[in-house]
């Protein structure tokens, strides 16, 4: 008996296989700073009506995101 | 005023979406030849012609879909997608400016390709595995530039100028790479990515506040500011990552 999954499951599962790689791969920090960012900029804009602190904070904490990624993949001090 | 705010959202969108399909299509190519060269010519554009059935299936299923998506959520998934996607392209470049990682060298690809694909059984599955390689190459290379051109074009309202402009990138780069007859290597591929990550990441910003409904100064002109302001921030995060390297290694 084949335990291989059916077409439309491997398909499927494909499909969010490439989506995972795609958006998350090897630095999930990135995925999750992207979150925080959005999740912030929203509170910044919508509940204070912050339009000018938004549109400073966003390139910020895009640079700032960045600048994070980067140092983790530098090399370790012996 | 409107003209250059226009001209400047145009140029950035344009920019965008010629050099990332310029880069996933020398990539691709790159692993067309090998198998092409190695497996035979025929298995490899049988499984090109397939991947591109295969991707232009997936943009007639799933690009008029993306209209029926309100407008503010479109541009904040879009400008999501295009800011981890433009991140991702832009900590590959810092890290290979400072030399923290190896440059993407084409010909070195080929010749893993080659040595792979000449490893293999060349008897039985000959033509399936020439096949599947040629078809993969296109295909996930070609997701990438589809991605690319859906997620600008449709935010931007302007779909036909970025898919205009994608098949002019690949159509150029595959016409030089016939023409030359070999993989890509001379392309300067980081100053590209780095480039098409600043622009993305710009697009990416710009689309997020854009879908959170943030009143950017001098609306779509001020693309231009947040590509200058990334690519400040990219060379200054270059300089600091070259000397952190050094630092250490000493």
């Amino acid at each position: 008996m084949s335990t291989r999954p059916s077409l439309p499951v491997r398909l499927l599962k494909g499909f969010g296989m490439f989506w995972w790689d795609f958006l998350v791969g090897d630095t999930p920090e990135l995925f999750v700073s992207t979150i925080v960012i959005i999740a912030v900029t929203a509170a910044l804009g919508k509940a204070w009506h912050a339009n000018v602190a938004a549109t400073v904070i966003l390139p910020v904490l895009v640079l700032g995101s960045l600048l994070v990624t980067v140092r983790r993949s530098l090399p370790k001090k012996k | 005023m409107i003209a250059a705010s226009l001209s400047s959202g145009v140029v950035v969108l344009v920019s965008a979406v010629f050099l990332a399909s310029a880069v996933e299509m020398v990539e691709a190519l790159t692993i067309v030849f090998a198998v092409g060269h190695t497996r035979g010519w025929r298995s490899a554009f049988e499984g090109v012609a397939v991947a591109l059935v295969a991707l232009t299936a997936l943009v007639a299923a799933f690009g008029p879909a993306l209209i029926h998506i309100p407008l503010n959520w479109l541009r904040l998934i879009v400008g999501g997608v295009l800011l981890v996607f433009g991140l991702q392209w832009l900590r590959k470049a810092v890290l290979r400016a400072s030399g923290l990682k190896a440059k993407h060298d084409e010909d070195a690809i080929y010749q893993e390709t080659v040595a792979e694909l000449q490893g293999l059984d060349g008897s039985v599955n000959r033509d399936k595995i020439a096949f599947t390689m040629a078809f993969k190459g296109v295909f996930l290379e070609g997701l990438e530039v589809v991605i690319t051109v859906l997620t600008l074009g449709t935010s931007a309202h302007r779909l036909t100028l970025a898919a205009v402009t994608a098949a002019i990138a690949v159509v150029l780069v595959g016409i030089v790479g016939v023409i030359v007859s070999k993989q890509l290597s001379t392309v300067p591929e980081n100053l590209m990515k780095t480039t098409v990550g600043i622009l993305l990441v710009a697009y990416g910003t710009f689309w997020v506040g854009e879908g959170l409904s943030i009143k950017w100064p001098g609306n779509d002109g001020f693309l231009a500011a947040l590509v200058g302001i990334y690519a400040l921030g990219t060379w200054l995060m270059v300089q600091g990552t070259t000397s952190a390297a050094k630092a250490v290694a000493a």
